[in-house]
């Protein structure tokens, strides 16, 4: 082999390179890209009687959105969302507070402990709540017991039960960035802002909440943008009920056959999840690496 | 800094922090329970006799033996086993070779491509869904197990590049120049010297990746078809129906399979380092 490239200085690649390179450059044009491209033209397009896509131009889709009716969707969707996220962030960062500061033998097995149902499928977990919850569930079975007399509550099907339901599914996605953050806190800061005079309170405020917000940022893009768009859960916990954005698409494409204007709705949470992820991005939710 | 402040002894807490500590303590205690109870209670419930859950009639393993003679529940999990196999398969490789090009070459649009394999990650699941149906719709594809398959490996192989890219920058380049200088190809150099330095990052990513496709419902809702429903469709559809203690018990064997196989990948990374 003549003259070996210097391997240190990155090089230019090479035929052979460049044809290694292609199946993914390929992969993500083919199923990235261009399926995302088509989604925005369907969301022009119109539709036939029998629900098949024809290619005029036409606003009307966008004009649908702008209806009261599908606003409200959108903004009940993100109050939900940013209800789950707050909650998530209340309940998880004490948790990966706690997890972060103990000592080093014990972290592991915490981390291990919040991630065994984080692997558990959210299905299941989201099952579990409806055989809590449900009329003839655990929960009433248990007030039964305690009073005969009382009607069963009807906690199945409410917008709690919504909440329950994603905040028991995307908690460990807030807690593991959150933790990130947390252990890489420098421990002597915050005792040089005790030794300073700073209470408890302004440590946490001033100290630790500004180092650790990359933490909350990541987690926040973690449970916030998934939480807007989940059908499943609001599907099985909210019945139809309470829908959200998710099952108003998911509607458009499986059962109302009407593409083009699910398409109008994906492209304007494809908008919303575009703002999120760069607003997250200026309160550093980059510097942590997306647990895995 | 004042010498009577560098003498105060490490970690000596007020007793205001004390109670903190405590508090942070039972709070995160309440926490795992929160995260755990109702794992317990399904799987408690599982060996139920009665078809309720109200009340607990007897002992049984009824359901398991419902579960094991449901001809449609077997065939999805199957067909889940043989989605996050191949998807597995075709994610290593788009990813390690990626993760190994982007390293170790520098061209125009690396940057740009290197933003583009991070957006599968971070796509909320269902615009890739209805996308990717969109797309197979027009090009007159058909849906199934194709289709779901290049749904899964276009979420997975992302967050195998990452893994083997975290493990590449790690990597001392003089490894590659010595075996180029013994007279390796760059073929032979990727294939015998850098691949088994990569083995821990690419076990790694593998296990991300058949876990991510064993779980997934969004994308494989929208690119299935009857013969090709996963474990999680028929799980979804019958969760959707209602209480059924046939739910539990498969819900059970799935919580002991992720258990297993959690425990299954530390041993195997452990075993890589």
């Amino acid at each position: 082999m003549s003259a070996a490239p210097a391997v240190s200085d990155r090089s230019t690649p090479r035929w052979r390179a460049w044809l290694l390179l292609a199946p993914m450059v390929a992969w993500l044009t083919l199923f990235v890209v261009v399926p995302t491209a088509i989604l925005i033209v369907y969301s022009f397009c119109e539709r036939d009687e029998v629900g098949r896509v024809l290619f005029t131009f036409t606003l009307e889709n966008y004009h649908r959105v702008l209806d009261p009716v599908y606003l409200w969707i959108f903004a009940r969707s993100i109050g939900y969302a940013g209800l789950t996220t707050v909650i998530c962030i209340a309940v998880g960062y004490p948790v990966a507070y706690c997890i972060g500061r103990a000592r080093e033998e014990w972290r592991q097995r915490l981390l291990l402990l919040v991630m065994v149902p984080f692997w558990t499928s959210f299905l299941i977990r989201t099952y579990a709540w409806i055989t809590i919850l449900k009329q003839e569930g655990l929960l009433n079975g248990l007030l039964h017991q305690l009073s005969p007399t009382a009607s069963p509550l009807d906690l199945l099907y409410t917008p709690t039960a919504v909440v329950i339901g994603l905040v028991y599914a995307y908690l460990p996605f807030m807690i593991l960035p959150i933790y990130g953050s947390v252990e890489k806190l420098d421990g002597s800061l915050i005792e040089a802002a005790h030794d300073l005079g700073a209470g408890p309170l302004r440590v946490f405020s001033a100290v630790i909440i500004p180092l650790t917000l990359p933490g909350i940022a990541a987690g926040t893009l973690l449970v916030f943008v998934p939480a807007v768009g989940m059908f499943a859960i609001t599907d099985l916990m909210g019945g139809a009920r309470v829908p959200l954005i998710g099952n108003v698409i998911q509607n458009q494409f499986m059962q109302a056959r009407d593409w083009p204007f699910g398409a109008a709705l994906g492209a304007v949470f494809m908008a919303l999840f575009a703002v999120t992820y760069w607003v997250m991005l200026k309160f550093g939710a980059g510097e942590e690496e997306t647990p895995a | 800094m004042p010498a009577t402040l560098t003498a105060a002894p490490r970690r000596r807490l007020p007793s205001g922090l004390r109670v903190l500590e405590v508090t942070l303590t039972g709070w995160t205690s309440l926490v795992i329970v929160f995260l755990y109870l109702p794992i317990l209670v399904l799987v408690a419930y599982s060996f139920n006799s009665s078809r309720l859950n109200i009340v607990w009639e007897s002992f049984t393993v009824g359901w398991y033996r419902r579960v094991w003679e449901n001809v449609p529940l077997l065939r999805a999990a199957e067909n889940s086993v043989i989605i996050a196999a191949v998807s597995t398969v075709l994610s290593v490789l788009l990813g390690t070779v990626g993760a190994w090009l982007l390293h170790r070459y520098r061209f125009r649009g690396a940057r740009g491509l290197q933003t583009l394999v991070a957006v599968p990650m971070v796509m909320p699941e269902i615009l890739m869904g209805i996308s990717l149906l969109i797309l197979f719709a027009t090009a007159g594809l058909g849906l199934g197990f194709t289709a779901v398959i290049i749904g899964h490996v276009t979420f997975s192989f992302p967050f195998v590049l990452v893994a083997v890219q975290a493990r590449l920058k790690g990597l001392d380049p003089a490894m590659e120049e010595a075996a180029l200088d013994l007279g390796a190809t760059p073929l032979q150099a990727f294939w015998l010297v850098i691949v088994p330095c990569l083995r821990p990052a690419i076990v790694a990513g593998a296990l991300m990746a058949f876990t991510l496709s064993w779980d997934e419902l969004i994308v494989t809702f929208f690119t299935t078809n009857a013969a090709s429903a996963t474990l999680p469709i028929r799980v979804f559809g019958m969760a959707k129906v209602g209480l059924n203690p046939m739910l539990n018990a498969l819900s059970a064997l799935f919580i002991v399979a992720t258990v297993a196989f959690v425990i299954f990948s530390d041993y195997v990374k452990k075993l890589g380092r």
